[in-house]
């Protein structure tokens, strides 16, 4: 089927929007000291600070697999009231304001407070450790899992997992072989998603984790630091977040293909 | 999966709607000179009255302030934010502002802090002091680079100790908000900082913290369309009754 052409006056709008989006990179890139890069890359504080959120990271996509897809798998099946809240509880930290993720993890697990000091009494204490980093990412993206996994499953028809269990395959094996499989490229996608987010996690991680180099302080936490220290290796650090978030979004773009191409 | 447009959809029209609500601009309200003041975070309570009295003093003035760590705005002034005057929290900021070539007359230091000791409301771990009490005890300072942290690293030189913190934060507030919660067992912040916490800490003095006294310098912007008014106002910090407002808040150690 032949689809009508845009109008051209839209043309200006997308200019406009291609130029918003453009110009904070650009310039941003254009001022990054590029023969400096590799000797303010290699300083420890940049390099401990790149593993550890590679480290974390790779931790907080694997936690939100393991919690994120059940989780995506039950919701998707939802109907009424308690899926809605459900949907609903596990969209909210995607657009709540990362301080105030940081403050509700804080009064949460705080070690002044009732669960934190139960834990801490029972030996767990999380207060600036690489494992309050870990939470504090893995509650901001989780949900961009859940989300991207939950609309996937919706929207397959259930034509195959049916016909496996009329042959008599265990709901695990239908999982396991039909429906899981079918929405590979969205788990794919939404876990690409998880890590870029856990990536450039910084406020829930500054207020609940603190920033220690090497152990709490990650590569969003090293550049606002060094933005007070050091203008040029913040610089030299944006461009490996932004080179990372780049790699991903064009990897999610490649398994969601499918997903997002016109019907 | 169209089905996925909806909820996307959903979080982009929220995300725009609360860009709107956040960034629109203060209106420039006709016949009202505004008086642009860039100061350091730990100037915040202090510089609000100051610049409410100035306010009284001047009908027809606003004074807006930002407060943000002296570095930080130093940058915002490298690229050309427009304010009329800037208080640094130590020398080398307002070194690094003046080399640029953005002050206009020779700054005037105006006041002075120094650091100490607090812990949570009731001291929970029993800190006595910067001793063997700190031992295992969550320890939070300010990082080395940033003004509050520099004066710690100086300070814990010049008393000969080694710190082992278990976080360095970028902002002096920051480390006085994980004290306040109880997240931190003790920090270290400037007397000013633990003066405005009033009953949230206990504070421990520092013997010999004058040996790392942060000294505050303020100066006129040069690009400034507003010189006299700046003017004035650096008057007024460096008076009678901006050094009184200073010292109530704990500041001139």
């Amino acid at each position: 089927m032949i689809r009508p052409s845009l109008p051209r006056w839209l043309l200006l709008p997308v200019a406009a929007a291609v130029v918003f989006l453009a110009v904070p990179l650009v310039a941003l890139l254009a001022r990054v000291p590029w023969t400096r890069l590799p000797a303010l890359l290699s300083a420890p504080a940049a390099v401990e600070a790149f593993w550890l959120s590679l480290r974390t990271c790779a931790v907080t996509t694997l936690v939100s697999l393991v919690l994120g897809l059940p989780l995506a798998l039950l919701l998707s099946r939802g109907k009424g009231r308690w899926a809605a809240a459900g949907r609903t509880l596990s969209t909210v930290p995607m657009v709540l304001p990362p301080v105030v993720a940081g403050l509700a993890l804080l009064i949460a697990l705080g070690r002044r407070e009732p669960l934190g000091g139960w834990l801490a009494a029972g030996g767990v204490d999380l207060a600036f450790t690489t494992t309050a980093v870990v939470i504090a990412q893995t509650f901001v993206a989780m949900p961009y899992l859940v989300v991207s996994v939950e609309g996937a499953l919706r929207s397959t028809p259930d034509d195959y997992a049916i016909a496996a269990a009329t042959l008599g395959a265990s709901p695990t094996t239908v999982l396991r072989r039909v429906s899981l499989p079918l929405v590979a490229p969205a788990v794919a996608s939404g876990a690409a998603l998880a890590f870029a987010r856990a990536l450039g996690e910084f406020g829930a991680t500054l207020t609940f984790a603190g920033s220690l180099q090497g152990t709490t302080r990650t590569l969003p936490l090293e550049i606002y630091l060094q933005r007070e220290v050091d203008t040029d290796t913040a610089l030299a650090l944006s461009v490996v977040l932004i080179t990372i978030a780049a790699v991903l979004v064009a990897v999610t773009a490649r398994f969601s293909r499918g997903a997002w191409s016109r019907p | 999966m169209r089905r996925r447009l909806p909820a996307g959809l959903t979080a982009a029209l929220l995300l725009t709607a609360m860009l709107l609500t956040s960034c629109a601009p203060a209106s420039a309200g006709s016949g009202r000179t505004d008086l642009v003041v860039f100061a350091a975070s730990s100037l915040n309570p202090t510089f609000a009255t100051l610049g409410t009295e100035f306010e009284a003093a001047h009908p027809g003035v606003t004074v807006t302030f930002s407060f943000d760590g002296s570095a930080a705005l130093v940058d915002q002034l490298k690229a050309g934010a427009p304010a009329d005057v800037f208080a640094s929290a130590d020398t080398a900021n307002m070194d690094k502002a003046s080399t640029a070539g953005l002050i206009g007359n020779s700054p005037v230091q105006f006041t002075t802090n120094v650091l100490t000791l607090i812990t949570p409301k009731g001291n929970p771990a029993d800190i006595t002091g910067l001793d063997t009490s700190l031992d295992g005890k969550k320890l939070v300072v300010c990082a080395d680079g940033v003004p509050c942290g520099t004066a710690t690293k100086k300070l814990a030189a010049a008393l000969g100790i080694t710190l082992k913190p278990v976080s360095e934060e970028t902002k002096v507030t920051d480390v006085r908000t994980k004290v306040e919660s109880g997240q931190a067992d003790a920090g270290i912040v400037y007397v000013t900082d633990a003066k405005a916490s009033g009953t949230k800490v206990e504070t421990l003095p520092i013997t010999g913290a004058d040996k790392a006294r942060n000294e505050y310098l303020i100066g006129q912007v040069l690009a400034s369309a507003r010189a006299s008014l700046a003017a004035e106002f650096v008057a007024l910090v460096t008076g009678e009754r901006g050094q009184q407002v200073l010292k109530a808040a704990g500041f001139g150690g």
